[in-house]
């Protein structure tokens, strides 16, 4: 009983110690200004010309199946600002077998603060912002289209919340194999990074037991497909069920919930072996 | 007062090492094997033995980073490992060889976080650390960024640092290392400050055995993952059967120096150097030496400890 109500003050105080934690290392950032604004605005012209060459794309092909240039926009926008607001909040996490090699976690462990919110916040760095900011105008182009409706607000404010939560777990399961495995960075940014990848483009551009696996297995179809077909007036193509446009929400609270377990168990396995 | 319990403590790892091809053996080493303690409130205990003794696994241990495999463990009445959380408000955690200070801000900047993570109440936190800053000497560095202090400093900033939350015990891994003996001699008097005047429990492993000889009235010699030592500096002497050395420089080169109850190990040139035991008076030889040779200096090197504790693992 004593136990579970100093949990949840704990849980309650992390959102505080994460701005603490995090502040410090936007002050550090800036004692190097230079090198700060050089790669805050690097990483914004990266992410803008990854944009710019799918538009050129269009110039020679009308539409990407079935789908196009703002439509897309919709789709990159959407999954954009979720992997950039989640890879600005878990900052460090893919790191996690850094920290284990060099004894950084050993530290934090010994601080009052909880584990997670200490590696997510460690290096915090507010140059990702540029990135988030590109797919904000990227969405906001696609989202120029759309006919509106208030169910159409609130649904896409349910998608971004949801995109968000879902590649923050992403990150943080794929993150835990290091536990067992330091070196599997590469093999978790194939899911995280790939899997932002993979949502950029309509779904239709892949065979159906892809859009299967993103549905079932590692359901980042959640993050932007299905709610976008809503807010586009789109039938679903795969003639999925037509309320999985609302599902993102469940979705996310469940990957949120592996994810706390994956970190539970990893952590427990770090500190019952040692390695 | 009891702060640290620790009874028939053990912690196993399990290797698993690729032997030819692709066969693998799974092997259990037992890092630290039946290590039974007890310290209390205001000691200041060494912790020492060999790399590879069990040293910080069983400092892990003690502060919740690694869960026990067997046997009972008790730090300020709390379950380290169960309750890491509640017991990291009540320790102090010193990495020698790794500061836990942000980089690129100033120390003052570092000290800020943790008053707030630790949640030091501010009149007690500019307490303390007016205190600190005044007794570690650090005024002129509080607004200096830490990757601009030698390590010297740092390691004084980083004392700081796990002390500002008023810890009942402080764990200092290799304090130090890499230190100048000015600093490491106004360090040792600080610790030593620390200790008389708030009580605050010092458990430290180092490998500099001028550290304990300087701090530590009980030493605990781990090897094998099991105490093969427990007591008093002076024990620790006379188990190891230790010897003084006796180092006489004379006018004039002659062969090997004899006299009653010392032995002469080492002739270089005019320098020699006669061994006698620890627990004899050198008053005798001294004597005896200056009344047979022209004696033009004299120095008496104490016996060596490292030396002692290998001797203790040896006979282990």
């Amino acid at each position: 009983m004593a136990e579970t109500s100093t949990r949840l003050a704990g849980v309650r105080q992390a959102p505080r110690e994460y701005v603490w934690i995090a502040r410090m290392w936007v002050r550090s950032s800036l004692a190097y200004p230079t090198s700060f604004w050089i790669l805050t605005v690097s990483s914004a012209l990266i992410t803008l010309l990854d944009f710019v060459g799918l538009a050129l794309m269009f110039h020679t092909v009308p539409a990407l199946g079935g789908f196009s240039l703002q439509e897309i926009a919709l789709l990159y926008g959407a999954s954009g600002i979720g992997i950039g607001v989640a890879d600005l909040v878990i900052g460090s996490v893919e790191q996690i077998g850094a920290y284990v090699r060099t004894g950084g976690l050993d530290s934090m462990l010994t601080r009052p603060v909880p584990l997670l919110v200490q590696v997510c916040a460690d290096r915090f760095a507010i140059r990702r912002l540029g990135r988030i900011s590109q797919a904000v105008v990227v969405f906001v182009y696609g989202a120029w289209w759309v006919d509106w409706t208030p169910a159409k607000v609130g649904l896409a404010v349910l998608m971004l919340v949801s995109a968000c939560l879902i590649f923050f777990s992403l990150f943080v399961t794929f993150s835990c194999i290091q536990f067992w495995t330091l070196d599997s960075t590469e093999f978790a940014n194939a899911f995280t990074y790939g899997g932002n990848t993979m949502t950029q483009y309509p779904m239709t551009i892949f065979p159906r037991e892809v859009l299967k696996g993103l549905t079932f297995l590692l359901p980042i179809a959640f993050v932007n497909w299905y709610p976008c077909l809503y807010l586009l007036d789109r039938p679903d193509p795969f003639g999925m069920p037509s309320w999985f446009a609302v599902l993102s929400p469940l979705v996310a609270v469940l990957t949120v919930a592996v994810a706390g377990l994956a970190w539970r168990t990893g952590v427990r396995h770090y500190t019952s072996t040692g390695s | 007062m009891t702060l640290i319990d620790v009874h028939d403590l053990t912690r196993t790892f399990v290797v698993r090492k690729r032997t030819n091809g692709l066969a693998r053996t799974r092997t259990e080493v037992r890092a630290v094997h039946d290590l039974s303690f007890i310290v209390e409130t205001g000691e200041m205990v060494g912790y020492i033995g060999p790399n590879g003794a069990g040293k910080s696994t069983t400092i892990k241990m003690l502060t919740g980073i690694l869960v026990p495999t067997a046997g009972h463990l008790r730090v300020a009445g709390l379950e380290p490992s169960r309750q890491r959380t509640e017991l990291a408000r009540r320790i102090g955690v010193v990495f020698g060889q790794r500061t836990t200070l942000w980089w690129d801000l100033p120390l003052r900047d570092s000290f800020e976080l943790l008053q707030k993570i630790y949640r030091v109440e501010p009149a007690r936190h500019r307490r303390n650390l007016e205190e600190y800053v005044e007794l570690l000497d650090l005024g002129d560095l509080l607004d200096t960024p830490v990757r601009q202090l030698s390590l010297g400093q740092r390691m004084r900033g980083d004392i700081t640092a796990a002390l500002l939350h008023d810890p009942e015990i402080l764990y200092l891994d290799e304090p130090t290392i890499g230190l100048d003996v000015v600093s490491k001699g106004r360090l040792r008097e600080f610790l030593r400050t620390l200790n008389a005047e708030r009580g605050t429990t010092l458990m430290l492993t180092t490998h500099d055995l001028q550290d304990i000889e300087a701090l530590c009235d009980r030493v605990i010699v781990i090897d094998h993952g099991t105490a093969v030592f427990d007591g008093p500096l002076e024990g620790l002497h006379r188990r190891g059967e230790s010897r003084r050395t006796l180092v006489v420089d004379l006018v004039d080169e002659a062969p090997p120096i004899e006299v009653a109850g010392a032995e002469t190990h080492r002739v270089d040139g005019p320098r020699q150097w006669l061994s006698f035991p620890a627990g004899e008076s050198a008053a005798p030889i001294v004597s005896a030496v200056a009344a047979t040779y022209a004696v033009a200096d004299l120095s008496i090197q104490e016996p060596d400890i490292e030396d002692v504790i290998r001797e203790i693992y040896a006979g282990a």
